[in-house]
């Protein structure tokens, strides 16, 4: 309990360096997104008056503290370009990014769990009668493969997947993207190319560290007690090795998925998503630095707090761990 | 394992010397003129004049592949150059000296090495603008912390043991104990994370280009040619396949050549 309180105020903590220094660094870029916005041939009564709409009359530290309980409250400022709240501009799309990652994410552990053990299975070296050096030789083969789609950028996955499934088999259009409220399942399906693309070369890398995991495992002498008891392979695998195998794989699943969100800002443009990270391209095309800020904080919170659970998950899963 | 080859280290070495053969060659001569933009010949399929193809203004895409396999290494090893020497620097003098510098470096690295490291680069960048050099120091910046926290953990680890107390009782100094005694010890480690650092920045900076943050046109870049090549992916899939394939093969060559370093000091 007492380390839970501790993690939550450097949760805090944290929020609140990455809250300011995300503020303070567009505040010292040269360049005054007044004039920006007006022109060279204002008239200073029309810049003093935007200025004081924009509230950029008032020193650092109190447009800093009003930005900040305006995002607690929701409200993330208006928009220099579209002159529109941030909040409304962000609605959709936060739906839209969460969902593609949050479908990545699954897709993930879909794929690399039951693919990591069926490969430590087949690469196990002390599997014997017939078929054993086929079945090395498969795994050695699918290791070569594993190795490869982990050296595969998201964006090129995403290329790849486009013209095998977009234009070769049409299952989806490219470019077509589809709204949820226009329909929840056009939306999901045209979301799952990119959420493979973003999967796939994670999943690769789960594979591959599960697989060292569990053949680690697999030398210690519990199994070696467990076949003893007469364990067949498939029990002491499920029952004892994977307990002890997928504690290395939690941690690296939390820090994938800070990965996943920020692979889902380039991913978007591959399939033309317009998604936050599409927004946050273009906002900084154009200079549009509150919907820069509110994307960042957003995006760092989801992070941060996501990486706080994963703790919590972690503890929960290893009761060993226990740390002041 | 003793008598095991190394095939990991032997694959990585080979793919990256393959690549950086081509990309030397490419500095001399490239088999067309890369920015030669010929209309009448666009999108060619790939033929014994054009061994892989044409893209959309005629310009020769193998030719365009190696020049844009060099720039996406000069700015990998720009990168790693600022990331491994500051952070060999910090990580040397937190991990030998601790106390509460050490502390407080290594809580700042915590937090930037928690943020997605694209997503800070892109706010870096929409700070000191697009262009290759700016890619540079952004992605160089990012590649601090991981550094510093690599060579901490060696000189951490180093500092407690007989050798740097014999050197220290025969008066040695501490920048000597530093650079001299510890340094060559902790080398391999720092090869091996130089390695997966070039492999991180490769793909960082084919992402930046990717999304038109990098090497400006008409020069060429791996990831500018792979959003290009999107417009044309059912009439020319060989360019999207070229470009691609080149950035797969930079980023799987720097993979095993870490992953065998790895292996051989475990060894």
């Amino acid at each position: 309990m007492r380390y839970i309180l501790k993690r939550l105020v450097v949760l805090v903590v944290t929020l609140f360096i990455i809250s300011a220094l995300s503020f303070i660094a567009f505040q010292l870029i040269p360049g005054d997104p007044v004039t920006k916005m007006l022109g060279v041939e204002a008239t200073p009564e029309r810049i003093a008056q935007l200025r004081e709409l924009l509230g950029l009359d008032r020193s650092v530290m109190v447009r800093y503290f009003e930005w900040l309980s305006g995002f607690v409250t929701g409200d993330f400022g208006l928009s220099y370009s579209y002159s529109t709240p941030v909040s409304q501009l962000l609605g959709d799309k936060v739906i839209t990014t969460s969902t593609l990652s949050a479908m990545a994410f699954a897709l993930v552990v879909l794929i690399s769990i039951p693919a990591g053990f069926l490969l430590a299975r087949l690469s196990d070296i002390r599997s014997k009668g017939k078929g054993a050096a086929a079945r090395r030789a498969l795994a050695t083969l699918a290791g070569a493969v594993n190795q490869i789609i982990m050296s595969i950028p998201p964006f090129f996955a995403g290329i790849i997947l486009t013209y095998i499934f977009g234009l070769v088999l049409r299952l989806f259009t490219p470019g077509a993207f589809v709204s949820y409220s226009s329909g929840a399942g056009g939306f999901l399906l045209y979301l799952l190319f990119p959420a493979l693309a973003i999967a796939l070369p994670r999943s690769a890398m789960v594979v591959k560290l599960l697989r060292g995991s569990i053949q680690g495992e697999l030398q210690g002498d519990y199994v070696r007690t467990a076949y003893s008891r007469g364990g067949s392979r498939f029990y002491v695998l499920i029952r004892h090795v994977a307990r002890n195998a997928i504690l290395p794989v939690v941690t690296f699943l939390a820090m994938t998925l800070a990965d996943i969100v920020a692979g889902s800002i380039i991913i978007e443009q591959v399939f033309a998503i317009p998604g936050t990270g599409r927004l946050l391209l273009l906002s900084i095309s154009n200079r549009d630095y509150p919907v820069v800020q509110a994307i960042v904080v957003f995006i760092a919170s989801l992070v941060v707090v996501v990486n706080f659970l994963a703790d919590l998950a972690y503890q929960y899963i290893d009761p060993r761990i226990r740390l002041g | 394992m003793q008598g095991k080859r190394n095939y990991n280290l032997i694959l990585g070495a080979a793919i990256t010397a393959v690549m950086l053969s081509l990309i030397l060659s490419g500095l001399i001569r490239t088999p067309h003129d890369p920015n030669k933009i010929n209309a009448g010949n666009s999108l060619s399929a790939p033929s014994a004049q054009y061994l892989l193809g044409t893209d959309n203004f005629g310009r020769d895409i193998l030719s365009r592949v190696i020049i844009g396999a060099g720039s996406t290494l000069y700015v990998a090893a720009a990168t790693v150059a600022i990331g491994a020497l500051a952070g060999m620097l910090i990580g040397g003098l937190t991990g030998y000296f601790g106390g509460w510098v050490d502390e407080l470096f290594m809580r700042a690295g915590d937090i930037i090495l928690a943020f997605p490291s694209i997503l800070l680069a892109l706010v870096l960048i929409s700070l000191i603008g697009p262009g290759r050099n700016n890619i540079i120091i952004a992605l160089g910046i990012m590649f601090i912390p991981s550094f510093a926290r690599v060579v901490r953990g060696e000189y951490v680890r180093c500092r407690e043991l007989d050798y740097v107390h014999s050197a220290r009782i025969i008066g040695t100094g501490n920048m000597r104990i530093m650079f001299v005694h510890i340094l060559p010890n902790a080398a391999p480690v720092i090869l091996r994370a130089i390695a997966i650092g070039f492999n991180n920045a490769v793909l960082a900076e084919a992402s930046m280009s990717y999304l038109g943050l990098g090497v400006q046109p008409p020069d060429a870049s791996l990831g500018r040619m792979l959003s290009e090549s999107q417009s044309y992916l059912f009439s020319a899939p060989w360019y999207a396949l070229s470009a691609g394939i080149a950035i797969v093969l930079l980023i799987l060559g720097f993979s095993l050549l870490g992953e065998g370093i790895g292996a051989r000091d475990n060894a």
